[in-house]
């Protein structure tokens, strides 16, 4: 369980991992405002290859990093997510707001892409 | 597959829902459910324990019990949490998606919409002061 973090075509790549509860995002959460906060990155890129659990706190999660993105004029992407992960972003109405990407290569195409808009 | 039950009591803390989410996958091995259904059943326990914990005592675990109680009877699994805690107000806004009192603490208000799309059935009863009993069930073996 943890999280990496780095920064790749002035996006801010977070590779989550383990179970997204109540108790393990607070501190993914805090990690990656924390690295936003520092970074001059407009996009948030968060990879769900390794999250092993979901429920509505990782939306509430994933809500809040959109906004923080978009304070910033710019986007959040997922990539990588599992079956009961993208059940989860379709009940929630997440589809509409955020972008879902395949791998991380595609999500940093498209938001390279709107870089300059 | 014979009938069974199992009883859990938890202290009210966040590290405490991973291991009730554990024990329903444990229980649920005899039954042979699919992956997607203990997905879908661990999610289910996870928002009503999560709920307890968070709304019914706002975080404060001293002396503060989450019940779980596990039930199969012939393929149908019966989920009840249950906390002693605040209680809800008004249980039909509660229901609403993205209906929340945290919304300081990113939480989105769909806990209960989680919960009614991943379960056959469920029911809430509350009383302000007195504490707040979930009870849902699921089909085992539906989708086979
Ligand atoms: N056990 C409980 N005790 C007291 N109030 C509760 C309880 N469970 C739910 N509630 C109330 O019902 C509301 C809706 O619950 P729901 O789980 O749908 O959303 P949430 O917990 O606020 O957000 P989310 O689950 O998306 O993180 C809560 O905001 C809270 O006011
Ligand atoms: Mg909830």
């Amino acid at each position: 369980m943890g999280l990496q973090i780095d920064i790749q075509n002035r996006v801010l790549v977070a590779n989550l991992s383990g179970e997204m509860d109540h108790h393990q995002t607070e501190r993914m959460r805090a990690q990656i405002d924390a690295a936003f906060e520092k970074s001059s990155c407009r996009h948030i890129l968060l990879n769900m290859a390794e999250i092993t659990f979901m429920d509505s706190s990782g939306i509430g999660l994933i809500i809040g990093r959109y906004k923080n993105a978009e304070k910033r004029g710019g986007k959040l992407a997922l990539a990588e997510m599992s079956d009961p992960i993208a059940r989860l972003f379709e009940i929630s109405g997440l589809a509409k707001i955020v972008l879902k990407t395949v791998t991380v290569t595609d999500a940093l195409l498209v938001l390279g892409g709107t870089q300059n808009e | 597959m014979n009938d069974n039950f199992i009883k859990l009591e938890i202290e009210a803390k966040s590290e405490n829902v991973s291991l009730a989410r554990v024990v329903a996958a444990g229980f649920l091995t005899p039954w042979d459910a699919t992956v997607g259904e203990v997905t879908d059943i661990k999610t289910a326990i996870s928002e009503a324990v999560t709920n307890a914990i968070i709304h019914g005592y706002a975080g404060a675990a001293d002396s503060s019990i989450v019940t779980m109680e596990l039930s199969v009877k012939e393929n149908i699994l019966s989920i009840k949490i249950s906390d002693k805690g605040v209680g809800i107000e008004d249980i039909e806004s509660a229901k609403e998606p993205l209906f929340t009192t945290k919304p300081e603490m990113e939480r989105s208000g769909l806990g209960f919409t989680v919960m009614e799309s991943f379960m056959d059935d469920v029911k809430i009863e509350s009383n302000p002061g007195a504490g707040t009993t979930v009870t849902m069930t699921r089909k085992l073996g539906a989708f086979k």
